[in-house]
């Protein structure tokens, strides 16, 4: 039920990857409202290091390699499309799904670790902001992971493959979200 | 659309790279030095993600104005970080002070 | 360049099949663009009444004070803050915007480019359904215990956050919950706009040929979206607050609420410019209807506006000014403030000139976009005042201000929104309004509107303060003469809102003619939703325009007729 109007494509781009990317400049300014009143907070309380070297470096670490490798399915998966293989960009998104499955797992056993330490949302300004950014994220790595397995499923039948590239485009967004929580919660402490 | 240019990027290249700059952010607390910490952490992050944004997400390849709308969007975090620091990054101005609350956490430091 | 529509392109919306639509596809989940846009109408009109009611009943309180309200009841103090809060937070996100922006742009916008629906109409029928479910949620928030949230609709914590000062703990997440999702769903709904206007305009139609007022809803959706970011952010703090006790804004535990006023400022100025330009546009499209005459400068006016959206983000803590901000960047803001006057009179001057020489028409929406012009400047000059930090510190949380915002918001939101809707309802509903009734409406609403907002900027002037549900209790505001500009200013309303009934029985009976007796192009304009039927069938033409000049082509010396239209080859 496709109106006339999105087969039209004045700018060149198709319409899907247009939205695509209105979708990421939104979502640019919600992390980065987020982010940007962490780092004013982070900065005029630079007691806050007490607190911060309690984040695991090495599950964020591992998080991130996760998160980057995801992406390197994600990618592969439209390449695949644009071949026209829906067999194997669906593998490949199914892939990126485990990656978000396993990201989740490793945040839900760094989380479990230390909210039984005591550093609970509330216990702290900086673990509130802690809590509340990964966990941000960690919503938006599981739309994504919904969303590219409704993908998946239809690209499996080799239909609606451009939409592979659109879901990729979000995820390498959260990837890039990722990117800068790293070093801002686990590494600058 | 120029998809031959999109394949002849090698994308498990761009991952190798990306895990040892990966590495390299890990490792550069361990130094001590903090504006080397800096560096490794922010800066590498910043390469990082024009990485994923050129060669995953084809920016290269997409009309200049998607460029400069997610650049705009990124003027506008600064915008705001420019106008609300004055007020909220310092803890005293000309006559105020800002209560700095120190609340203790009942756990032991563990690393 | 124009080239005919590929015959595989024109027919193959009629390939899907179009059984006959039960009441529910029809009316309820419609995917039309149509149909949502007349959601979103009736929804936003239905919480006007909701929010105009609450108008009624706190400035029958400042009249009257202690005195029960006709159809209310007692209004406590309590109330007072809830009615005022609920109030100015309706008014913007459920009655301006769903109006201005989602009903016009999502009726106008594939009829003005040309093509048969929104890029994506299920996107569309969900952002809808978003938006209805962020109605419910704030109207719910009125019922639970505790009441609706009173804290003002800027909501600044600590009074927003914490219980035990605003003692409203559910009404105040509920409130909270129900903006955020207005937010999710003009976010949905402002992608589809922008993309479908940029990819999927009529062959031919090249990005200077599109009608000011599409445009212009394109602007603003892109403004919105860039600006709304970190208020959501802070939404999610502010609610964390509420309820779970982070102390994100909370001094006592290291938070600074100032914080808040900047997340909610950032955006809350770019707010203002979204509800701007869209009744912006909407006078544009109408006067050169009327006045016969082209827009008079219809580039500078475009670029004016993309000046005014840049400006917009650099203004917002001119609403900060005495809240405490350092005073180096008060001097900042107040220098950007005073400069983005410069656009908008701009902007005006143009509608000035556009009018000038032209061969006017005062039909009623003639009348409504001269008088919001009017009334826009009114509020724009009494801004300037305001911009100046060393004149706002007297003047802020005065009456000057509440007068200032009305003399903006009321001609953007309702007299904007009646100049529409007077202008399109022939093309929504294939029958003419009548003109007499209209007129009477017209005059009946601005007089009055005048009457109730001029006494207030000399009340804030002589010192009368905001958010005070009673000046009884002040010795040196509740003098007789100060009274009796408030009971001036209430009776006013008390008329404005009588001669609203004009209105809706206007709309009721022209609705309820047995004729379509508007035909395809009542006002013989030039832009495309005239050049089919009224109202639209679904799928918009049976054969999709091509376009092959601009819209404002009108009074041509070497034309027999005084227009021409958009679609018309030469």
């Amino acid at each position: 039920m496709r109106p006339i109007a999105n087969t039209r494509s004045a700018t060149g781009i198709p319409t899907g990857r247009l939205a695509i990317w209105w979708v990421v400049a939104s979502e640019i300014v919600i992390f980065g409202g987020l982010l940007v009143s962490y780092i004013m907070y982070r900065i005029a309380h630079p007691e806050w290091s007490e607190q911060a070297a309690n984040t695991n470096v090495w599950l964020g670490g591992l998080n991130t390699f996760v998160l980057l490798t995801s992406s390197l399915s994600a990618v592969l998966a439209h390449k695949a499309a644009v071949e026209g293989d829906g067999p194997k960009a669906a593998k490949l998104l199914y892939a990126t799904c485990v990656g978000a499955v396993a990201f989740l797992v490793v945040k839900s056993f760094e989380w479990t670790t230390e909210i039984t330490h005591g550093y609970t949302i509330t216990s702290n300004t900086f673990w509130s902001f802690y809590y509340t950014a990964t966990g941000l994220h960690g919503l938006h790595v599981i739309a994504g992971a919904i969303i590219m397995l409704i993908v998946a499923q239809t690209a499996k039948k080799n239909l609606e493959l451009h939409r592979v590239e659109l879901i990729g485009i979000y995820w390498h967004f959260v990837d890039i979200v990722w990117i800068f929580l790293f070093p801002l919660l686990y590494i600058a402490k | 659309m120029s998809e031959h240019a999109e394949h002849d990027t090698n994308y498990v290249k761009i991952w190798a790279i990306l895990l040892c700059l990966l590495v390299v952010s890990i490792l550069g607390p361990f130094l001590g030095i903090k504006i080397v910490t800096l560096f490794t952490a922010f800066g590498i992050a910043l390469v990082k993600a024009y990485l994923v944004a050129k060669n995953f997400m084809h920016l290269n390849l997409e009309p200049r104005f998607v460029v400069y709308l997610l650049t705009t969007m990124l003027v506008f975090m600064l915008l705001f970080f420019a106008g609300t620091a004055a007020d909220i990054m310092k803890n005293e101005g000309s006559g105020w002070v800002k209560p700095v609350v120190h609340v203790d956490v009942q756990a032991p430091a563990h690393h | 360049m124009a080239e005919p529509i590929p015959a595989e392109e024109m027919h193959a919306h009629d390939d899907h099949h179009h059984a006959e639509q039960s009441f529910w596809s029809k009316y309820v989940f419609s995917t039309d663009h149509k149909m949502i846009a007349m959601q979103y109408m009736f929804t936003g009109m239905a919480m006007a009444l909701i929010g105009g009611f609450m108008a009624y009943a706190f400035r029958m309180q400042l009249a009257f004070p202690g005195v029960d309200v006709p159809g209310y009841g007692t209004v406590t103090a309590a109330d007072y803050n809830a009615l005022i809060t609920n109030h100015g937070t309706i008014m913007i996100f459920w009655v301006a915007m769903p109006v201005l922006i989602a009903a016009f742009g999502n009726f106008l916008i594939p009829l003005m480019i040309g093509c048969d629906d929104m890029v994506f109409p299920r996107v569309n029928r969900l952002s809808y359904q978003i938006f209805l479910l962020s109605a419910i949620v704030l109207i719910v928030s009125f019922f639970v215990p505790g009441g609706g949230f009173g804290g003002a609709w800027t909501a600044y914590p600590p009074l927003s956050a914490k219980a035990e000062y605003n003692l409203t703990s559910l009404g105040s997440s509920f409130w909270l919950v129900a903006v955020a999702l207005e937010f999710i769903a003009f976010l949905l709904g402002g992608i589809n706009f922008v993309t479908t206007v940029m990819n999927a305009r009529a062959p031919g139609m090249k990005m200077f040929d599109i009608p000011l007022v599409v445009w212009m809803i394109v602007v603003a959706s892109i403004l919105f979206m860039a600006s709304v970011g970190p208020l959501i952010a802070g939404a999610v703090m502010l609610f964390m607050d509420q309820n779970i006790g982070t102390a994100f804004f909370d001094p006592d535990k290291g938070g600074d609420p100032i914080l808040w006023q900047h997340l909610f400022w950032f955006f809350g100025h770019p707010e203002v410019y979204v509800v701007l330009l869209p009744a912006m546009g909407i006078t544009a499209e109408i006067m050169c209807v009327f006045a016969r005459k082209k827009m008079f400068a219809y580039k500078t006016f475009l670029y004016t506006t993309f000046a005014t959206a840049v400006l917009s983000f650099t203004v917002w803590a001119h609403h900060q000014f005495i809240a405490g901000i350092d005073p180096r960047m008060a001097n900042i803001f107040t220098v950007t403030t005073l400069l983005i006057s410069i656009p908008i009179a701009e902007m005006c001057f143009i509608y000035i000139a556009t009018l000038y020489g032209g061969s006017i028409r005062f039909t009623t929406p003639m009348l409504w976009a001269l008088a919001f012009v009017a009334e826009f400047m009114i509020g724009g000059v009494t801004g300037i005042f305001l911009g100046a930090s060393g004149a706002d510190i007297y003047f802020h949380d005065t009456y000057f201000v509440l007068a200032h915002f009305h003399y903006t918001f009321f001609p953007i939101a309702i007299i904007g929104s009646f100049a529409g809707f007077t202008y399109w309802f022939p093309k929504m509903f294939g029958k003419m309004m009548n003109e007499t009734l209209g007129k009477i409406h017209f005059w009946g609403t601005v007089i009055p509107f005048n009457c109730i907002f001029i006494p207030l900027f000399f009340l804030g002037g002589i010192g009368q303060h905001r958010r005070i549900y009673n000046y009884q209790h002040f010795p040196e505001l509740a003098g007789p003469e100060m009274q009796d500009l408030r009971i001036f200013a209430t009776v006013s309303l008390l008329v404005m809102l009588a001669f609203q009934l004009v209105f809706f029985y206007n709309c009721f009976i022209s609705w309820r003619k047995k004729e379509k007796d508007a035909g395809p192009n009542p006002w013989k304009a030039n832009t495309l939703e005239w050049t089919t039927e009224s109202p639209p069938p679904h799928g918009n033409w049976t054969e999709l325009p091509t376009v092959y000049r601009g819209p404002y082509e009108y009074s041509l010396p070497d034309r027999e007729e005084d227009y021409f239209p958009q679609n018309v080859p030469s």
